[in-house]
């Protein structure tokens, strides 16, 4: 069985004489207004099929999210602000939120060069809860989002969560005919609501 | 200036009018030029093939009957590139390596060393399309690489806007490789032909009537390939195009 | 079946695929031709794009200078989060790895997300006939599972079949309707299909496109969401991961995650870009097996390491005229394409002799690569080794023989332009177009040799 001192060795072995330096990398960042930034993210999202909204409060979340799903049987939350019908607390193993018909999140923040939101399993509260739904609503603060994937990955602590995931959109695939489909294995949609975070109850 | 002309081995024995286009297009432009009798070929084929033994007496001989001239002129872009980038089995003597930095495809010459302004002897009343070899765009760089974020240019086209008459056409897929590709051609038969066959399509659909090129190699293979299609395309060497022939 | 020392005759592969009807290569072409013009706008709309892929190129070459460091680092880190590290010097270590630890959980039914190096391994069938069930999740990888076949391409493993083709697998596999030839309702089947295997899962298995030292951790980048569904469900989550995938930082995954969809489809991102850290809360686990299987050796041959810095985007496969008319299978390997051409040999440089041959040398794959790779150079690199080895088309080398001959001597050349001249003028069409005997005369039109030559000309016209 090969161990941790035997690979070493062996690249120890191989290692090209020549060294290169580790370059300086810029983060590229051009844009300083924040509604640019916005609007730069809502056509990005609106490329890969995401459609957004701003809104005022739940209400018009949820108004929103009848009017294009119609009444669905099963709604699950990992929020605090957006109550569904199926508590994440009281789930005992991930592949239980199979039944999930909308899946409601609220993103960490929010990369406006590619219309991705940052979530981890504090923001999911289980991770499956992304993936097995079959909709996604995602509650964004506009003040979260950051530039580039260059500025996106300088603010997250990876200490502070053991999965995370850069999401952009709903589910796709071109691999039949090269044809674009949406909704391959994951969320057939993902709709964003622009909310400010709620300020925590005291 | 004095400057060897470089006859590539296929010029010599199947286009011939190409090199004495060549030629008299240099010394309608003053310069001296001579042609060493003994020369043959630069070694490409096998070079490309990996066959680094069997290039080599024939890049040593390209050595020998080229040394001591301020330039070395080639009408011919994938020749050039392999003596200026890869004339590498035999020993980089001074004068070797002296040789390979003065050798020069046509176009290239006549764009950045005699930076040719006008070509009032000749006119061409046609519609043409251009084929630069991939040697010759991503090896001698005379146009602008598709796959690159530069700035676009392309020295072929700009010596044929200077001759009258002329009007480019551009291609669906402008720097897609024709599929000659050297001994590919014959080793890899049918995707080189493939490739060929899609290389003439695009001109068809161009409607053009001339294809013009600083590089026979390429053109041999497209056209053996439009004869056999029995289509009307002709196809000529930049030199006879800026000379005025011979055709 | 894969039949281990069988030289690879990807010429006659290539040729089968072209001369298969006149729909499936052209499509192929098209589709991936179309692939390379959207990465194209897309570096268009990127003012910084080239200064970014020399950063890319520059970084991975530092890590491979470095990779010792980087790769201690990289278990260090990893192992303190709880992530279970394993090493396979081979395939076979990592596939026997990889089963023991099914094993020991008592895992039979598995998931799985893409991954070149598990192909690469041969793990599936090892697995498989050691009675594990695996099922491949990524919808063209699923495809090719189904069909038998290899991955066509490394990031879209069916590019070479139509829809109609799927439609006709699907229904023979998956029962659907054999008219149904609708790609999102071939999808929709094939997602309700998968979907009780994520559920039912004993375990997971992903590869993974970068992992950095920094942090121990791994990125996984899919646009169907299905490597997060494979971590996510089942309570272990193994991933395999290449040596050569290990960046220095955390900061490092702006600059590629920028450039990798960009490369290979031609869209900003994948709509998944997924990191593992450690092992899920809730008494998951998380294992790597970090795996050599002849990188460390690579690492080492000084005219082809940079093929190390691969982040397999694909892009040169979309942009070589060659690949898209022959499709991946011919190449009967687990990579194919340019990338394939430089790297298979170093696995098997007798079965894949024939393989730095299928290029015309072009040198597009160069020009595109977002790191940089000299692949067209390596690719006459490898066919010098060959021609060493003696590997190369016997009846090539012995016509470059009487050719070496002949071009270092101005007087037999001279002589063989008039045989040539003479040969072909009095030889009958039939002989000269012979099929068998003369490859240009199949499809083309013979070039026709001058009496008298450049130098006649010249010595009559202008020699005093």
């Amino acid at each position: 069985m090969s161990d941790l001192h035997q690979l070493l060795g062996d690249i120890r072995k191989h290692l090209p004489k020549e060294k290169i330096a580790y370059p300086q990398v810029p983060t590229f960042t051009k844009i300083k207004d924040k509604a640019v930034l916005k609007q730069q993210f809502i056509d990005a999202l609106a490329l890969v099929g995401g459609v957004c909204h701003d809104v005022s409060d739940i209400a018009e979340c949820q108004q929103i999210m009848r009017d294009k799903l119609g009444e669905v049987a099963v709604i699950c939350s990992a929020t605090a602000e957006w109550e569904g019908n199926k508590t994440i607390t009281d789930i005992a193993h991930p592949r239980d939120l199979d039944d999930v018909d909308l899946g409601i999140i609220r993103a960490e923040f929010g990369v406006a060069e590619m219309g991705m939101v940052w979530l981890t399993e504090n923001s999911l509260k289980i991770n499956s809860l992304g993936f097995l739904s079959q909709h996604l609503a995602v509650l964004l603060d506009p003040d979260t989002i950051t530039e580039n994937m260059h500025t996106a990955y300088q603010q997250i602590d990876f200490n502070a969560s053991e999965y995370g995931c850069f999401v952009m959109g709903p589910s796709a695939t071109a691999d039949i005919g090269a044809t674009l489909v949406r909704g391959a294995q994951g969320p057939r949609s993902l709709t964003l609501f622009f909310l400010k975070t709620p300020v925590p109850d005291q | 200036m004095r400057v060897g002309l470089f006859i590539p081995c296929y010029i010599d024995a199947i286009y011939p009018k190409v090199g004495i286009a060549t030629l008299e297009l240099l010394e309608k432009l003053g310069v001296e030029v001579i042609v060493p009798l003994d020369q043959t070929c630069c070694g490409q084929p096998m070079g490309n093939e990996g066959d680094q033994k069997n290039a080599a007496a024939a890049e040593a001989l390209f050595c020998k009957n080229f040394e001591g001239f301020d330039y070395i002129v080639g009408p011919a872009g994938s020749c050039v590139k392999h003596v200026r980038q890869h004339f590498d089995a035999i020993p980089q003597t001074t004068q070797v390596q002296q040789i390979r930095k003065n050798t020069f495809e046509l176009v290239e010459f006549l764009t950045d060393v005699l930076q040719v302004s006008e070509f009032p002897w000749t006119s061409f009343n046609h519609s043409v399309a251009i084929h630069n070899s991939c040697s010759a765009i991503r090896g001698l760089h005379i146009q602008s690489r598709s796959e690159w974020q530069e700035p676009r240019f392309n020295k072929t086209e700009e010596l044929l806007h200077k001759v009258s008459g002329v009007t480019v056409k551009h291609l669906d897929r402008p720097d897609e490789c024709c599929g000659f590709g050297g001994t590919f051609c014959v080793t890899d038969e049918a995707v080189s032909v493939k490739m060929g066959q899609d290389k003439v399509a695009d001109y068809e659909r161009q409607e053009v009537a001339y294809v013009v090129s600083p590089d026979m190699s390429c053109l041999m293979h497209q056209q053996g390939i439009a004869e056999r299609d029995k289509s009307p395309l002709k196809f000529v060497h930049i030199a006879q195009v800026l000379n005025n022939g011979p055709y | 079946m894969k039949f281990k020392r069988m030289k690879i005759n990807v010429e006659k592969n290539a040729a089968a695929f072209i001369h298969m009807d006149d729909v499936h290569q052209p499509t192929h072409d098209k589709n991936l031709w179309n692939a390379r013009m959207k990465r194209d706008r897309m570096a268009a709309s990127i003012p910084e794009w080239e200064q970014m892929r020399d950063l890319a190129s520059q970084i991975k070459e530092h890590a491979l200078t470095h990779l010792d460091q980087y790769v201690e680092q990289f278990v260090m880190a990893a192992t303190k989060r709880g992530t279970i590290v394993h090493f396979a010097k081979t395939a076979e270590d990592h596939n026997r790895i990889i089963y023991e630890i099914l094993k020991s959980h008592n895992a039979t039914k598995i998931v799985k997300s893409k991954s070149m190096l598990q192909e690469e391994c041969e793990m599936a069938p090892y697995l498989e006939s050691r009675g594990i069930e695996l099922i491949e999740t990524d919808l063209g990888e699923r495809i090719q599972q189904l069909s038998g076949e290899m991955p066509s391409h490394i990031v879209m493993p069916a590019i070479h079949k139509t829809t109609d083709d799927v439609a006709e697998l699907f229904a023979r596999t998956i029962g659907t309707d054999p008219n149904n030839k609708d790609p999102q309702e071939l999808t929709e089947a094939m997602r309700n299909n998968a979907r009780p295997k994520f559920l039912e899962a004993h375990a997971g298995l992903t590869g993974a496109n970068f992992a950095v030292a920094e942090t121990g951790a791994f990125v996984v980048c899919t646009n169907e969401g299905n490597a997060d569904l494979t971590a996510a469900i089942p309570p272990l989550h193994i991933a395999s991961i290449g040596i050569e995938k290990i960046l220095p930082k955390t900061e490092d995954l702006g600059l590629f995650i920028r450039l990798l969809s960009r490369s290979a489809l031609g869209t900003p991102a994948t709509q998944y870009t997924s990191h593992f850290m450690g092992p899920r809360e809730n008494g998951a686990e998380l294992h790597i097996v970090l795996t050599d299987n002849g990188r460390s050796e690579r690492l080492g041959k000084a005219e082809f390491w940079y093929s190390l810095k691969c982040i397999r985007c694909g892009a040169c496969m979309n942009t070589c005229p060659v690949y898209r008319r022959s499709s991946g299978i011919a190449y009967g390997a687990t990579y194919s394409g340019p990338i394939g051409i430089i790297i298979d040999p170093t696995f098997d440089d007798k079965k894949y002799s024939e393989l730095p041959f299928h290029s015309s040398l072009c040198g597009s794959c160069t020009e595109v690569c977002p790191v940089h790779i000299n692949i067209a150079e390596q690719i006459t690199l490898w066919r010098q080794h060959m021609v060493r080895i003696k590997a190369s088309k016997p009846s090539l080398h012995y016509a470059f023989n009487v050719a070496g001959k002949l071009f270092g001597s101005p007087k037999w050349f001279r002589r063989a332009e008039k045989l040539g001249y003479y040969g072909l003028k009095l030889a009958p069409d039939w002989l000269v177009y012979n099929k068998t005997l003369n490859a240009w005369g199949k499809n083309r039109q013979m070039p026709a040799i001058q009496k008298e030559t450049f130098r006649d000309w010249y010595i009559k016209n202008r020699v005093k």
